[in-house]
């Protein structure tokens, strides 16, 4: 019931940030060891320096949209991905996200080189959130997408990296995600099953999938998404329809 | 039909989470089959490329008593049925140490994992007690043998085992969460721990009896030891064929919930931080 209220107050949006504010400490100024800490703690010196790797974020992203997020390396893409997948709890602000958020694991993140393949799809998929029943549902599914039905018995550690990338696709897709967070995981295996991947990936969007797609490429955000967010030393530099935001982008970055 | 689905969504909310503690525990609930999997995966890597594969588990403890029984039976004479005496210390031992070493190692093998999705992350360190569960379990058949070689008499005190693996499980997992807790940010712990261990050990009765340490500053040695209560429960109910004394008992059931609440209050706590953490 309660659940019902916040569905409606969230009008039609999948995800929203407030104000979301991230503040990392400084690699160089944390403490490793008990001597370090207690010196510094001696020193009254333990105050830390910190670094802001997202500043107010406040966006709203639509359910069923596919939005893009584009920026340079450490402008802060990858810790509001963290944030919306609830690995990350943002210092301040509020994170609200309306259905299962489903980060596609790296190619097979959490696989293990000695199990096989059969094991590796259970493992990952309880990883993934799902029980026993689900995955057994699914299997079949999973097994002829990756197309490697020779080698389901072997151990990982046989596999090419291009067979542990499909896998891990295939497992992360079998299941209807609700929002999608893609973190440049489209380029894997070869270009046949590269148009697979496509292929499910539109097959989602239909269904109403929301799905947040990270990229450095301005032509794929373009061609995918409708709407699109540029962020640069974690602020929000522009936000808007994704041809506008890519050009912007592009003349920015000198491309 | 519709309306139906949009029931389902989860909703998370940032500013709206319940006590850590809690969301936690129903976490691992409802990740109840990744523990399996876990647990399994522990199981089967580990002895997949050995000739001997689950037999180790049964060996192991069996060697290392060997080796005890040649080295200090001689100077350890008063105890009835030696090895079987060691036998018994080393499984409550073996369990408790491998676990809590075991719970460091899979948290940080899962912080790349925690980075990427959300799990409860408590997940890895349950699994592992989970993994010596059945480790301990194994390593009863060859305590069973020897027991019966050298003629100690299996009673009806045995039945009481099921609730002392759960309260040595119990303690384990809080010692394994409040390692596992500061490892992350602390990685001396891992190296420190080994010595801890070792020392932890001379001062526990897995091999010297508790004669011995019990003359050690007044008793007090043994006294402050929480693992002593547990390998006196343990051994009292397999190789003495005793029921407990009430008092036993409650001390060693009041250290291990003790343990585990404050592991659990402490790594949730801690959690939150771990993604801060690149």
């Amino acid at each position: 019931m309660s659940k019902q209220k916040i569905i409606n107050s969230n009008g039609n949006f999948d995800i929203i940030l407030e104000n979301v504010t991230v503040r990392y400490q400084l690699p160089g100024e944390r403490v490793r060891t008990f001597k370090e800490y207690a010196i510094k703690f001696a020193q009254g010196k333990h105050k830390k320096r910190s670094f802001l790797a997202l500043d107010h974020i406040n966006l709203k992203i639509k359910a069923g949209e596919i939005f893009g997020i584009i920026g340079k390396n450490g402008a802060g893409k990858s810790t509001l991905l963290k944030v919306i997948s609830r690995v990350l709890i943002p210092t301040e602000g509020r994170v609200v996200t309306c259905g299962r958020v489903y980060p596609l694991l790296q190619l097979g993140a959490g696989f293990h080189p000695e199990l096989t393949g059969i094991e590796n799809i259970f493992l990952n998929g309880t990883l993934l959130g799902h029980t026993r029943d689900e995955i057994e549902e699914k299997y079949q599914d999973i097994v002829e997408f990756s197309e490697i039905v020779d080698f389901i018995n072997m151990p990982m550690r046989t596999y090419s990296s291009g067979m542990q990338a499909r896998l891990g696709f295939a497992v992360a897709s079998a299941w209807q995600p609700e929002i999608l967070i893609l973190d440049e995981v489209l380029s894997v295996g070869d270009v046949a099953f590269q148009q697979k991947c496509q292929n499910r990936m539109r097959e989602f969007r239909e269904k109403g999938t929301t799905t947040v797609l990270v990229s450095h490429s301005p032509e794929l955000i373009t061609s995918l998404c409708e709407r699109a967010l540029w962020i640069d030393k974690g602020e929000i530099v522009a936000l808007g329809k994704s041809d506008k935001i890519t050009q912007g982008y592009k003349t920015k970055m000198g491309v | 039909m519709e309306k139906k689905q949009i029931t389902q969504k989860e909703i998370y909310d940032s500013s709206k989470r319940g006590h850590t503690a809690w969301e936690e525990l129903k976490g691992v609930l409802r990740y109840k089959d990744l523990i399996f999997q876990l647990i399994r995966r522990d199981l089967v890597s580990r002895y997949k490329r050995s000739v001997l594969g689950i037999a180790w588990t049964m060996l192991n403890p069996l060697g290392t008593m060997l080796v005890m029984t040649i080295v200090f039976s001689r100077v350890f004479s008063t105890t009835k049925s030696y090895s079987a005496f060691i036998l018994t210390g080393l499984i409550v031992w073996n369990f408790f140490s491998q676990t809590t070493q075991h719970c460091m190692d899979s948290t940080l093998w899962g912080s790349g994992l925690f980075k990427t999705i959300y799990l409860p992350r408590t997940s890895f360190i349950v699994s592992s007690i989970g993994t010596g569960i059945v480790n301990f379990i194994i390593s009863l058949v060859p305590l069973l043998i020897i027991m019966l070689f050298t003629g100690v008499p299996i009673k009806l005190s045995a039945i009481m085992l099921p609730v002392v693996l759960l309260l040595l499980s119990f303690f384990s997992l809080g010692i394994g969460l409040l390692l596992s807790a500061y490892s992350v940010f602390f990685p001396d712990i891992a190296e420190m721990y080994t010595i801890v261990l070792m020392a932890w050990m001379y001062l526990s009765p897995v091999i010297v009896p508790e004669e011995i340490l019990a003359s050690i500053l007044n008793g007090w040695i043994i006294k402050i030891n929480p693992l002593y209560y547990l390998i006196k429960l343990f051994r009292s109910v397999v190789y003495e064929g005793l029921f407990p004394s009430l008092s036993l008992f409650l001390s060693a059931a009041g250290i291990s919930l003790t343990m585990f609440i404050i592991g659990w209050l402490v790594f949730t706590k801690k959690s939150d931080k771990f993604s801060y953490y690149v």
